[in-house]
């Protein structure tokens, strides 16, 4: 036992020095996420307005005029043609040509002065979630504010009821919703998945490059001991991005946080661990630094795209489905949007946390056991 | 059932023992049927040209590679069964510089101590800094040093477990002849704490240190055996000439088919052959005017002449 732990102890020491004297690496490691975080951010930050909606209004009356000027001068809805039936507006929002529909039925005016609370459709394409998120969450507000100077004299008891109207959102084409708040989340993920496998993958394959390989296999430290040495220190890199995304996170975007940080921080853990091991079962196939990072892209881009984090994963096809709960990201998203978002109980969520394990497993597995011992 | 009752007979005296080692790299064979039996403390000078296949032999014998074929024995152990005790057992510096660049000289020994579980590592590393002369270099990167210097920080980073085997791969290359000589002063000086050293090189004055040498060429062994004997039993006659001129004739010399070999060494010319009357005749036909003296055939000789007459090998192969 502390025999075993010496040979991981001296490759321990021997990365952390390494690592240190590795500017380039150091800056990359700090870099990434404030990068992505600017990047995505930015997309998060931005507030498009002027979004092209089309009207499918049955009555003219002056409420609903009120309604339409309310939400032209909010500056969100720009209204660039009105129809007539709705299969025309469904074939405007599924070919992009419009954002938003606004649907308000025959009778509207009447059925709210009676107080009956008419729907107001908005149908939105939700499928670019940060273009229409900020229009979608102000257009209760915006309808509400815009009814105000109406209700007044008798009708002034609907002004301090419930809602006067009914405003109904379809989220067209992204039915889970996922805004922002999921995208900051999942970048911790998203980032992770990148440079943990990278880094890994290419502190092995440098050994091989640069020659020293041939000294290390003549030196007696058995595969597992080269493993786990290679592999620590990168787990408190992988800590230190998390708590630089979800200080961001907090500070710069005001990400709730619902739940426990212990059950995050066992999943942020298990999911940095896992990354690792594939990072170093990579390294044993690659034969270049240059092959290592080809790998991992390879590995990165379904990871990104199947898991949940870019498309909605119910709305994806079966077959992507599968893929998807084959990669770990799809489960460490789970993870971190229930708990930060929803307060998910660790409970809850022992199937994601038990696929990564078990991902963890079995590319740890394949590492040792393609772990050359010698130069063959 | 038949390697087994031969792995048997393989002695325990012997540093290594290795039989019919062969190794192919797809279709090249490498290593062609090598058999090396060398015993415990002596120094043996493992020569050849260039891809002639000695690194290769090297790294089978220390477990580094998994033969094709041929078994073996390394320090009474099983080169493919018991590479990790062999680990432990030998140093192995290999051909290339191969230790951490961006890492210190202390650092890598304090590395290469812990591995070993060498205790106390802080005494230990700094012995061995004092002992190779690196004490006040020690906190230089190993990527910064000369080649002579990073000679030395490997050598001391093998050596630093006081193994029972040595196996140096051209420690030498590249090093200036001042270092050179330090540094076969230094293997002498380990070898005579009772390590068995086994070093490649390509240098012949540095076969001429060695207990015995094993020579190969195109993976096989053309030649083994103490370095007079072998020259003796390459059996040249050599003639060295001086004179205006001497040089000018080479070319006749070289054409000529009773001569083996003709090379300058400085100004003069050196012929050689295994046919003393051959050599004489031809002499007689081209050396008029220049000098003539007998001389002993050199090393360098021998191997150039030997390398010439690939079919010699089948004759002196296993012997030593
Ligand atoms: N890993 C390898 N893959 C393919 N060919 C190799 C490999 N290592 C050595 N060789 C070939 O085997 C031959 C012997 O090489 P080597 O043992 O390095 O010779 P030496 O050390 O005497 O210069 C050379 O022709 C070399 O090209
Ligand atoms: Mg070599």
């Amino acid at each position: 036992m502390l025999r075993s732990l010496n040979g991981i102890f001296a490759i321990l020491s021997k990365e952390m020095i390494q690592m240190s004297r590795d500017r380039l690496t150091f800056a990359m490691i700090l870099m990434i996420p404030v990068v992505q975080l600017v990047l995505f951010g930015y997309a998060i930050n931005t507030d498009p307005k002027h979004l092209a909606t089309a009207v499918h209004v049955e009555e003219q009356t002056p409420m609903v005029r009120s309604i339409l000027t309310g939400m032209k001068n909010s500056d969100y809805f720009d209204f660039i043609l009105t129809t007539g039936n709705g299969e025309e507006t469904e074939s405007l929002l599924r070919d992009g040509k419009v954002s938003f529909v606004l649907s308000i039925p025959a009778g509207f005016t009447k059925a709210l002065i009676r107080g009956e609370q008419p729907q107001l459709l908005l149908e939105a394409d939700a499928s670019d979630p940060a273009a229409a998120s900020n229009a979608m969450a102000q257009i209760r507000q915006i309808v509400l504010q815009a009814l105000q100077p109406d209700l007044t004299g008798p009708l002034s008891y609907l002004a301090v009821s419930a809602d006067p109207v009914d405003v109904v959102v379809h989220r067209a084409y992204n039915p889970e919703g996922i805004t922002q708040y999921n995208i900051v989340p999942g970048l911790v993920g998203v980032i992770l998945t990148m440079t943990m496998v990278m880094i890994t993958s290419m502190a092995m394959t440098r050994e091989v490059e640069r020659g020293t390989m041939e000294n290390l296999l003549a030196m007696p430290v058995k595969p597992y001991q080269v493993m786990f040495g290679k592999i620590t220190p990168y787990i408190f890199v992988g800590i230190i991005q998390t708590f630089i995304i979800l200080a961001a996170a907090h500070f710069l975007f005001r990400v709730p946080f619902a739940g426990s940080m212990s059950v995050l921080a066992l999943g942020v853990s298990l999911f940095i661990l896992a990354n690792l091991a594939l990072g170093f079962t990579f390294s044993t196939i690659a034969r270049s630094q240059m092959q290592a990072m080809q790998l991992t892209i390879f590995f990165f881009l379904p990871s990104i795209l199947l898991s949940g984090f870019m498309f909605p994963f119910r709305g994806m096809p079966i077959w992507a489905q599968w893929i998807g709960e084959a990669l770990p990201l799809t489960h460490f998203l789970r993870i971190i949007r229930g708990v930060m978002l929803k307060d998910t109980p660790g409970m809850a969520l022992l199937n994601e946390f038990a696929a990564i394990g078990l991902f963890m497993l079995v590319v740890g597995a394949i590492a040792m056991k393609r772990y050359r011992r010698t130069l063959d | 059932m038949r390697e087994k009752a031969l792995q048997q007979n393989l002695s325990d005296d012997l540093a290594i023992d290795v039989c019919d080692l062969v190794k192919d790299f797809g279709s090249k064979r490498a290593v062609d049927k090598v058999s090396i039996q060398m015993p415990r403390g002596q120094v043996w000078g493992f020569l050849g040209p260039n891809g002639s296949g000695k690194t290769t032999t090297i790294r089978m014998i220390c477990g580094l590679l998994e033969p094709t074929s041929g078994y073996g024995n390394c320090l009474g152990l099983d080169i493919q069964k018991e590479a990790d005790a062999i680990k432990k057992a030998t140093g192995y510096m290999t051909q290339k510089f191969s230790f951490w660049e961006d890492m210190t000289i202390r650092e890598n020994l304090a590395f290469v101590a812990r591995l070993y579980q060498l205790h106390p590592i802080k005494q230990v590393v700094d012995e061995t800094l004092k002992t190779l002369g690196l004490f006040d270099r020690q906190h230089q990167l190993a990527g910064h040093l000369s080649g002579g210097w990073k000679q030395r920080l490997a050598l001391a980073a093998v050596t630093m477990h006081n193994p029972a085997l040595l196996l140096l791969d051209e420690p030498t290359a590249g090093v200036d002849p001042q270092a050179r000589r330090d540094f076969w002063d230094e293997i002498h000086r380990l070898a005579g704490s009772g390590m068995t050293v086994l070093v490649s090189t390509h240098y012949m004055d540095e076969a001429e240190r060695c207990d015995r040498i094993v020579y190969l060429s195109h993976g096989k062994i053309m030649v083994q055996g103490r370095v007079q004997e072998i020259v003796k039993e390459v059996g040249l006659v050599t003639f060295k000439a001086t004179g205006d001129g001497a040089r000018e004739r080479v070319e006749a010399f070289r054409r000529d088919d009773r001569v083996d070999y003709a090379s300058y060494f400085g100004a003069a010319l050196h012929i050689s052959a295994r046919d003393r009357q051959a050599l004489q005749a031809a002499i007689g036909e081209f050396g008029d005017g220049l000098q003539w003296q007998e001389i002993e055939t050199g090393l360098e000789d021998a191997f150039i002449a030997l390398s010439q007459m690939q079919h010699m090998q089948s004759n002196t192969s296993g012997k030593g």
